[in-house]
């Protein structure tokens, strides 16, 4: 799960991590508001979406007077922002964030990560903050360093020492710059963060150390036991079809393509869209049913799939262990018969009882076309999408 | 014996009397697997599906002279169950419960590394189907049947797709030696490389069918290990060459967060490493049956 920025900030604040004076607005007037409140002559105001380089996406907006709060406020407000994270669709910004001016004196990378293959959280941190961190692994991967934790004793202070001086800081610093970063360290293990980014860093011309920026992702596995922070979760940044699909127990990604998909297992989800694509078609989803497919959660996901406009064919593949061929057969039956499918359907059914799955599909008399093999469900598929788009092109 | 379990291998279920626990427990016992009991704290003593029940891992060992666990506890506890398990003597636990929190899996790493290398339990899931070498035992809730009897290994994060494989490959007269779900978590007990290198060593394998997905470093790491120390030849395929940067693809563990993550990157480093790749997903059986026909 993500959060904004504003919340992530908080967060870290509680940690002793310093960030600028700063408040949320819902409206222009909120915002100018908040501007009066912090005091100054420099403000930014912030749009609040779940995404990095807002800035490149005019999501960030320095102004000098109360007036410039207002119609930066205004111009941000509901605006749809695009950024390389957001996809094409974009993020609409309904927060703002206003936050004092801050005198930048130099601009640092700092991240704590789980890397998989160490099994660790890893410390990052580089001396040129601002940019990406993807684009500064590629263009200049020896200013990165890199302090793996080990995690039965915790980040010990030498090593926030050592990061603190790859940064680059003078010896006043450091005891700021182990502070923070052993704060960031404690937020991330008490909070189940697995990943806490403050980019950039930056060092003022005050000598303090801030997060200009700060994001922070949780475990969705641990949200059970962190109450605080599953209050955080921002729906409206979410996707609606996804987040329909996790309050029915179903997972579902929606993607570009137009052959709908309703799968049993991710693994199996993902390999029968790759052969989707392999036929010469494109998936308009990934959806894994999980192991109960009762007839009502069949319906579900038949539903789920269906309210994509984009939909020209669905593809059901079961491969049924636990579950039993004839059970499913008859949910997809039932499906069928109670919502006016207006597309092909291909289903191909595997596993326990499979002979019975079958026959049931074939005594149904609904025009189902049917399956034996992967590779046969996914040309079908394919073939069938072609044909209802030759069908309206007349 | 296969690797891991055989058919005299002493079983024990965590989480014993709930409703999946019971489930499970009995397919196993239809299999054929040796399950000797369960633990479910605070029901030590009665009997259920015929077996002892038991209050903790220990007594298990200590009184039914229990190997290999398989645990079906929620989420929120597994990672304890895990580690009474390692602490009592158990040499192999499954863990199928799907839904442990990362610094969970982290903590039962470390303290599974702390144990001698000879005294340590190893750990396969969590979030997979287990364990099946089939005719002699399953540790899972794979369907049994799909699986025959043969010498290729099968290893792979996903359940339904490793059925997939296993039924393709019956379909062609291929059976299977053992197949070992790793799970779909971004940590787990195991990894591909850790298979392998068993499948290496174990003599009822001669081929070895490597099924992986999107995210994290495991796939190229096993065809590094591949490579370097085996003899017997690998097939693997990778899924999600569909998948978008960034989405998580059902499994925790199966997205793609950076440079070398992605199915087609993947397939080229496994490519150059001499793995043998299956093009599709539809070809896993036939590509093993090609590879057979060499040998």
């Amino acid at each position: 799960m993500d959060i904004h920025e504003y919340q992530a900030k908080q967060l870290l604040a509680d940690y002793g991590v310093k960030i600028a004076a700063g408040g949320l607005a819902y409206s222009p007037e909120d915002a100018v508001q908040r501007a009066r409140e912090i005091g100054g002559h420099v403000w930014v105001v912030k749009a609040q979406i779940h995404s990095g380089a807002r800035g490149k996406a005019g999501g960030i907006k320095i102004c000098k007077t109360h007036d410039e709060v207002n119609d930066a406020a205004e111009s941000l407000l509901g605006k749809k922002l695009v950024t390389h994270q957001t996809g094409p669709a974009g993020k609409q910004c309904l927060r703002l964030y206003v936050e004092a001016g801050t005198d930048i004196a130099k601009e640092l990378y700092f991240s704590l990560l789980i890397d998989r293959a160490q099994e660790r959280i890893v410390m990052v941190g580089s001396a040129q903050g601002g940019m990406e961190i993807e684009e500064l692994a590629e263009n200049n991967p020896d200013a990165i360093k890199k302090i793996y934790i080990e995690p039965a004793v915790g980040l010990q202070d030498f090593q926030a020492r050592e990061m603190a001086f790859a940064l680059g800081l003078n010896a006043d610093l450091i005891p700021q710059a182990v502070k923070l970063i052993q704060g960031c360290y404690r937020a991330m293990r008490e909070l189940d963060a697995n990943m806490v980014e403050i980019n950039p860093l930056v060092i003022t011309g005050h000598d303090e150390l801030i997060a200009l920026d700060a994001k922070m992702g949780f475990d969705d596995n641990a949200l059970f036991r962190r109450q605080k922070i599953s209050e955080l979760r921002d729906k409206t940044q979410e996707d609606p079809r996804e987040m329909a699909a996790a309050d029915r127990g179903l997972s579902y990604v929606g993607l570009d393509g137009d052959i709908g998909c309703m799968i049993n297992g991710a693994g199996l989800a993902m390999a029968t869209m790759d052969m989707i694509k392999l036929a010469g078609g494109e998936p308009a989803n990934f959806l894994d049913v999980g192991g109960g497919a009762s007839a009502e959660r069949t319906e579900k996901a038949f539903r789920m799939v269906l309210q994509d406009k984009n939909v020209k064919a669905m593809l059901v593949n079961i491969f049924a262990g636990i579950n039993r061929c004839d059970w499913i057969a008859e949910g997809v039956v039932h499906a069928v018969k109670k919502i006016d499918m207006q597309v092909p359907l291909v289903v191909r059914l595997s596993g326990t009882n499979v002979e019975e799955g079958r026959r049931i599909i074939e005594e149904s008399g609904l025009p189902i076309i049917t399956a034996n093999t992967l590779a046969e469900a996914a040309e079908k598929a394919v073939q069938a999408r072609n044909e209802v788009v030759a069908k309206a092109q007349g | 014996m296969a690797i891991f379990i055989d058919k005299d291998t002493r079983i024990i279920v965590q989480g014993f009397t709930g409703k999946i626990g019971t489930f499970h427990a009995q397919e196993m016992i239809d299999y054929g697997s040796n399950v000797v009991g369960g633990i479910t704290p605070g029901k030590g003593g009665q009997t259920h599906l015929g077996r002892p029940v038991f209050n903790t891992v220990k007594e298990a060992v200590e009184q039914a002279g229990a190997e290999a666990s398989i645990v079906f506890v929620p989420p929120a506890y597994a990672a304890d169950s895990i580690m009474e398990a390692a602490e009592a003597g158990i040499k192999y636990c499954v863990s199928i419960t799907d839904g442990i929190p990362t610094q969970d899996m982290m903590k039962v790493k470390i303290f599974l590394s702390k144990f001698p290398k000879e005294k340590r339990m190893v750990l396969t899931g969590p979030n997979c189907a287990g364990t099946i070498s089939p005719g002699k035992s399953m540790l899972g809730i794979m369907p049994g049947h799909i699986y025959m009897p043969g010498n290729v290994g099968i290893v792979g994060r996903s359940g339904t797709l490793g059925y997939e494989a296993a039924d393709q490959m019956k379909a062609l007269g291929i059976g299977v030696s053992t197949s070992v779900g790793i799970g779909g978590d971004p940590i787990n007990g195991s990894s591909h490389r850790d298979i392998l290198e068993k499948f290496e060593q174990d003599p009822e394998t001669k081929v070895v069918v490597m099924i992986g997905e999107i995210g994290g470093p495991q796939e190229v790491e096993a065809g590094i290990f591949a490579k370097e120390h085996m003899t017997k030849p690998v097939v693997a395929y990778i899924a999600g060459l569909t998948a978008p940067k960034g989405r998580r693809m059902g499994h925790a563990g199966a997205i793609i967060s950076s440079v070398g993550e992605s199915a087609a990157e993947k397939v080229e480093m496994l490519k150059e490493l001499g793995v043998i790749i299956a093009p599709t997903p539809a070809a896993m059986g036939e590509t093993v049956a090609k590879v057979l026909a060499t040998l």
